[in-house]
């Protein structure tokens, strides 16, 4: 049953994604584009892109969005629900661990060991939406004739924006997509 | 205290949804914003409090705007207070994502907003580029090899071999627990 699928889905993201939402955009990419095929990558990349421009967690914008296009304004709430359920139970023994005990050292070390996977999350999501933007989702080749130079100009100058003056990132994001908007009807 | 009454919570759920409703850029900066209404503006909480709150919040998995709800609803009203909260946070970006689905064919099929978004995608990328640049300068920096190892493996078994992210998670939550305490209680008996 497919509301069932989806709870249990939005459960696991809810669950497995630590250390916010960037992190949490592999865990989602992983059940819903690979898994379950309920998106195809360029609507993965549609929902972070939309995700980065409008408030609210990635994994809650996700939820909606997943649930809306696969089952309807109910399938929408499903996937939300099973989405937070995890939070409400582990947040709230952590906070009677934590007034108990005044302490999260395990918490602490189990958060160290998760850093560095964390970082190989994003990284791999990261990547995923790179290559579908430099090959536009399709076929990846070394030919130089099957890349899209606009976006890989795009890309490079957006790191260098971001490395050398540390900009708040939705500027660079609304910037590239104006630029978009004004140069691929000329070039593209 | 605040009065658990039913105007107490109408204001935790107006100040919860109207934070959600306006705050970009995720977790990380609502928590000050979410500081400065609860503790500053309306007085539920002490100082101290705020910060095992947060540091709570960031210690569970799941969205940290939603966590940091749970806790502060929770700390005030119990049961029913983190669920306001969780309302109050979910249903903006609920509310907004649902007006976009609906109209996201149309939207997507419209030229200037696809452009809009191929345009978008290089900056996302770039962004994500970014912040793994960063967050991986930091892990390496620490020279600590098992969490330089974890951090390649993780990544290969991700990338290339797809595996599921929750055994990643897992495994990688289980080798911090052995390893990272250990440690760290040896440090604490010298």
């Amino acid at each position: 049953m497919i509301y069932l699928q989806l709870l249990w889905s939005f459960f696991q993201i809810g669950l497995f994604s630590f250390g916010g939402g960037y992190a949490s955009m592999r865990l989602i990419q992983n059940q819903v584009v690979t898994l379950h095929h309920w998106l195809d990558m360029t609507q993965f990349a549609d929902i972070i892109t939309i995700s980065q421009m409008t408030p609210g967690p990635v994994a809650i914008n996700s939820a909606t969005f997943v649930g809306t296009h696969i089952a309807g304004f109910w399938g929408s709430i499903v996937a939300t629900i099973g989405c937070v359920i995890p939070s409400c139970i582990i947040v709230i023994a952590l906070a009677k661990i934590y007034t108990k005990y005044r302490q999260l050292d395990a918490m602490q070390a189990i958060l160290k060991g998760l850093r560095p996977a964390v970082v190989a999350l994003i990284a791999s999501a990261g990547l995923s939406i790179l290559i579908l933007s430099l090959w536009q989702g399709g076929a990846v080749s070394w030919s130089p004739a099957s890349v899209d130079w606009i976006c890989a100009a795009m890309f490079a100058a957006a790191l260098f924006v971001l490395r050398k003056w540390k900009p708040n990132p939705i500027w660079v994001m609304v910037g590239c997509g104006v630029l978009g908007a004004i140069i691929f009807p000329f070039l593209g | 205290m605040a009065k658990r009454d039913l105007r107490f919570y109408w204001k935790l759920f107006s100040s919860t949804f109207t934070l959600s409703a306006f705050t970009f850029g995720g977790g990380y900066v609502i928590i000050p914003l979410m500081r400065k209404k609860f503790v500053q503006q309306y007085h539920w909480l002490e100082e101290d409090e705020m910060l095992d709150l947060t540091a709570i919040a960031q210690s569970s998995p799941g969205p940290i705007a939603v966590n940091a709800a749970i806790i502060i609803g929770y700390r005030l009203a119990g049961m029913l207070g983190a669920l306001v909260a969780i309302a109050g946070t979910v249903l903006p970006p609920l509310i907004i994502l649902s007006v976009i689905s609906l109209f996201y064919q149309a939207f997507r099929a419209n030229q200037v907003v696809a452009n809009v978004l191929r345009g978008m995608q290089a900056g996302v990328a770039a962004v994500i580029v970014d912040v793994t640049v960063t967050m991986g300068w930091g892990v390496a920096k620490e020279k600590n090899i098992l969490s330089i190892l974890m951090m390649a493996a993780a990544f290969v078994a991700t990338y290339v071999f797809n595996v599921n992210v929750a055994f990643i998670v897992l495994a990688c939550g289980l080798i911090g627990f052995l390893c990272f305490r250990q440690k760290k209680s040896g440090e604490v008996s010298k």
